[in-house]
């Protein structure tokens, strides 16, 4: 095992379910709590909150329901909220394309997963079709 | 249903949000509001959105729809009490609400559109 001089800790997890449009505000509710918990500033705490509502969304609409695993994070003496949203639906063929400003497959504005790229620190994507799809969003204090 | 109501002040309608919207309930207000503006021949409508913590891009087409769509039923929309977090994360997010005019709050929102209304009426008078 290798000692770091600050290793990441995750000190607390949960799971939210993504099955229906009213989940979607009731993780808007839990982000926001443990965005405050993590002792995010305002501007941080709503960030991190409309990033989730959208792929919360795009989990419940396109992904057909899902499940949110958040972890609280620390590193030393930084805290942090890393989210992953996993859901078993189709998954996205061409991810390059679905991170292009003003795409949609649906009936959104097409900000949803570009969008929230742009309001956390760290963004991961893993998808393909028939696999469903795990984003990963982190945001540091 | 649960709706979010719509009160009438003279010729201007008056939404305020003081719910966490789902998404649902946001189509149902854009529903009532261009409803409410053609039965009530309303030319402005006011929208305070000081309660919301968040404005996602569903909550912010809705808001973008409910603009255009009253000014094509010829009545005009202002959207006030924008928190500046919300705006901060609305801009990044993409969504600059192009269109769509703002105020600080619901007193100089109203005197907005009373300018516009009165402008409106003054054209008319005006003509000889």
């Amino acid at each position: 095992m290798v000692h770091q001089a600050w290793s990441m800790e995750i000190t607390k997890t949960g799971v939210i379910p993504l099955r229906a449009e009213h989940d979607i505000v009731f993780a808007r509710q839990n982000v926001r709590r443990l965005s405050q918990e993590a002792g995010f500033g305002i501007v941080d705490q709503t960030k991190m909150v409309t990033a989730a509502s959208e792929l919360a969304r795009n989990a419940v609409i396109y992904g057909q329901g899902g499940d949110l695993k958040w972890e609280l994070l620390a590193e030393g003496l930084r805290k942090g909220l890393r989210l992953h949203f996993v859901d078993q639906g189709p998954g996205i063929p061409d991810v390059a394309q679905a991170l292009t400003d003003g795409w949609t497959s649906g009936t959104g504005m097409g900000l949803g997963l570009s969008g929230a790229k742009r309001l956390v620190n760290d963004f991961q994507i893993a998808t393909a079709p028939g696999q469903g799809t795990h984003v990963t969003i982190t945001r540091w204090k | 249903m649960e709706r979010i109501p719509i009160l009438r002040m003279g010729q201007v309608l008056l939404v305020t949000i003081q719910v966490d919207m789902h998404d649902q309930l946001a189509l149902q207000l854009q529903d009532d509001l261009t409803a409410e503006i053609q039965r009530r021949g309303s030319h402005g409508v006011l929208i305070d959105i000081s309660a919301l913590e968040m404005v996602d891009s569903f909550i912010g087409r809705m808001i973008a729809n409910i603009s255009a769509m009253s000014r094509m039923l010829d009545a005009e929309t202002v959207l006030v009490g924008m928190r500046p977090a919300v705006a901060i994360t609305l801009v990044e997010l993409g969504l600059s609400l192009a269109g769509v005019h703002t105020a600080l709050d619901v007193e100089r929102g109203m005197k907005r559109l009373q300018a516009g209304l009165d402008g409106a009426s003054g054209v008319v008078n005006g003509d000889h």
